[in-house]
């Protein structure tokens, strides 16, 4: 049984098909990743898994409930995690507060989570800082630490390489090769190189909806594709 | 020294100089102090909403003068005595704070400020309708034998400036306590960035509710005292005038701080009790002063503290 499903998952904005008609599967301990041009849809998408977006139409199922009438927090409480395409953290408050509300919702240890979140995410030296006071960079690892510290089954990341640094985009693939132990990781990315390295399946969106879907071999060999997305190819 | 030790030593502190106060404060000022205890309590319950969840109510004398009514009424047609007669305006806040808050949290940002605003103007003219049993805007006295109990007389000055006290330090620590926890941490941080306070699966609508809960009932314990400690219960006390004071001495005094409300109440307080003494035109005076604070310490005075001297302030 697949940990989450849609059948049919559609949105509509005032006539704009965003999504159309999608059905996907994710298997449990897999890592995805979401590709597509700019407006294909994928923010819409996962909005729509974790209930930020009320679909026009269709279903979502996590771990083998239908979970489509739950409200977000009721979603996050069940165990996945999401981190937002346009950075957003608890700017006036430090670091360590910032994890640490993910920490206290899950009644995790504060005084050992929230170090060891900060610190996989190379952040461990700046617990006492203003998030607002940090880099557009490091303000993204914040919010993967904060997704980090959920321990969710499924953590949804959008765009988490966007702003990052070539030395942070490597930490950050090695991060998600030691998360896959751990949980279940759907990713939005444009960085094909870092798709490629971590992916083992990737699903691609295209005006809304799926266009080809498959091992990252085939993905990159495949046409339809390259044209689309890839450019050239 | 742990930042918890410095906020309780800051707060004890100050509950420690205002017992202090009672022996060196002439007469006149016994009476001013012990009404801006009372007041700043007022305020306190306001900022819990404003300051620290984000929530601007533009309605909050209802909770005041439910409280007040709550107390005041009782006490006059049922003959009951204060203990139960508090309790009753404790009680009369909370539920008109679910209540209301239940119906006005379906709506955000201005429309939250108008929805509040209607409910309160709707609870004062409540008031008017019924001014057989309310006596409209003139109001009514509490004697004071209604006043008396278990041997404690509020009317005598040192004895309500003692209580006057307690209620104040008792909502101050209790406040100080409920910040530092973890549902006042998720205000904060519903204030914050109520989107990834969301996205960290907190319940926002329950943890609003228990905001406007827990700051409704605190108002209506002002109110409840105020008729209590002053023996006197009226309309005005609902108006609109009464929703506006809590903002501007939250504003003035630091909004998100627990010293603020009780220093912006002071503050404003004895500005109009000095310049009205001077000057007929008094009200322009303290606009005056209103406009340079909030052009020159925009924070207010206990936000500029958190900026400039400890950023740990509570
Ligand atoms: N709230 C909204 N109201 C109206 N249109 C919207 C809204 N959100 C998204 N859209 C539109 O829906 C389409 C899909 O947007 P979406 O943000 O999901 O794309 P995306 O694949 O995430 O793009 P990007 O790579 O740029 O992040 C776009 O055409 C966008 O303009
Ligand atoms: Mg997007």
């Amino acid at each position: 049984m697949s940990l989450l499903s849609t059948s049919g998952l559609s949105k509509e904005f005032g006539g704009l098909r965003a999504v159309h008609d999608v059905s996907f599967a994710l298997e449990e301990g897999e890592v995805r990743a979401l590709i597509g041009p700019n407006g294909a849809g994928k923010t819409t998408f996962v909005g729509m898994l974790c209930g930020r977006i009320e679909p026009s139409a269709g279903t979502v199922r996590f771990d083998g409930t239908d979970i489509s009438r739950l409200p977000a927090h009721r979603r996050i409480r069940a165990g996945m995690a999401y981190t937002f395409q346009i950075t957003s953290v608890f700017a006036r408050l430090s670091c360590h507060e910032n994890v640490a509300l993910a920490v206290r919702r899950r009644k995790g240890n504060v005084a050992k989570d929230v170090p060891e979140a900060l610190r996989r995410v190379g952040l461990a030296d700046r617990a006492e800082q203003l998030a607002g006071d940090l880099s557009y960079g490091h303000q993204r690892l914040l919010e993967i630490a904060m997704g980090l510290a959920q321990k969710p089954r499924l953590l949804i990341l959008d765009e988490p390489t966007q702003g990052l640094a070539d030395s942070e985009i490597e930490d950050f693939v090695a991060l998600i090769r030691e998360l896959k132990a751990e949980a279940t990781i759907l990713l939005i990315e444009h960085n094909m190189a870092v798709v490629m390295e971590v992916a083992d399946a990737i699903t691609v969106l295209n005006f809304g909806e799926v266009l080809a879907e498959g091992a990252p071999a085939e993905i990159r060999a495949n046409r339809e594709v390259q044209a689309a997305y890839l450019g050239t190819g | 020294m742990t930042e918890t030790a410095k906020a309780v030593i800051l707060h004890l502190g100050l509950i420690a100089v205002l017992f202090a106060l009672q022996f060196v404060l002439p007469a006149y000022h016994h009476g001013n102090m012990a009404r801006v205890m009372v007041l700043a309590t007022y305020a306190m319950g306001y900022n819990l909403l404003f300051g620290y969840t984000g929530l601007l109510s533009l309605g909050h004398a209802m909770f005041f003068a439910a409280g007040m009514y709550g107390m005041a009424l009782t006490v006059r047609h049922l003959g009951w005595t204060p203990p139960p007669a508090l309790l009753a305006g404790l009680l009369s806040g909370a539920v008109l704070s679910a209540l209301v808050g239940a119906l006005a949290l379906r709506t955000v940002g201005v429309a939250f400020m108008i929805v509040t605003l209607m409910f309160s103007q709707a609870a004062y003219l409540t008031i008017l309708y019924f001014t057989t049993w309310t006596r409209g805007e003139e109001g009514f006295v509490l004697q004071q034998v209604q006043r008396v109990f278990w041997g404690i007389d509020p009317s005598d000055p040192t004895t309500r400036y003692f209580l006057a006290l307690l209620v104040f330090a008792t909502c101050l620590m209790l406040s100080l306590w409920l910040v530092r926890s973890g549902f006042g941490k998720v205000l904060i941080a519903i204030r914050e960035n109520e989107d990834r306070a969301q996205m960290l699966g907190y319940d926002i609508f329950a943890h609003k509710l228990g905001a406007v809960v827990i700051s409704g009932t605190m108002s209506a314990t002002a109110g409840a005292v105020y008729a209590l400690l002053f023996g006197y219960a009226g309309a005005s006390f609902a108006g609109v005038q009464y929703s506006i004071l809590p903002l501007l001495w939250v504003l003035l005094g630091g909004a998100g701080t627990l010293i603020g409300p009780f220093i912006g109440a002071l503050f404003t307080f004895y500005l109009i009790d000095i310049t009205s003494g001077y000057t007929s035109a008094y009200m322009a005076v303290v606009g005056a002063v209103l406009i340079a604070l909030t052009l020159f310490a925009r924070q207010g005075i206990g936000g500029e503290i958190r900026a400039r001297v400890w950023r740990g302030l509570p």
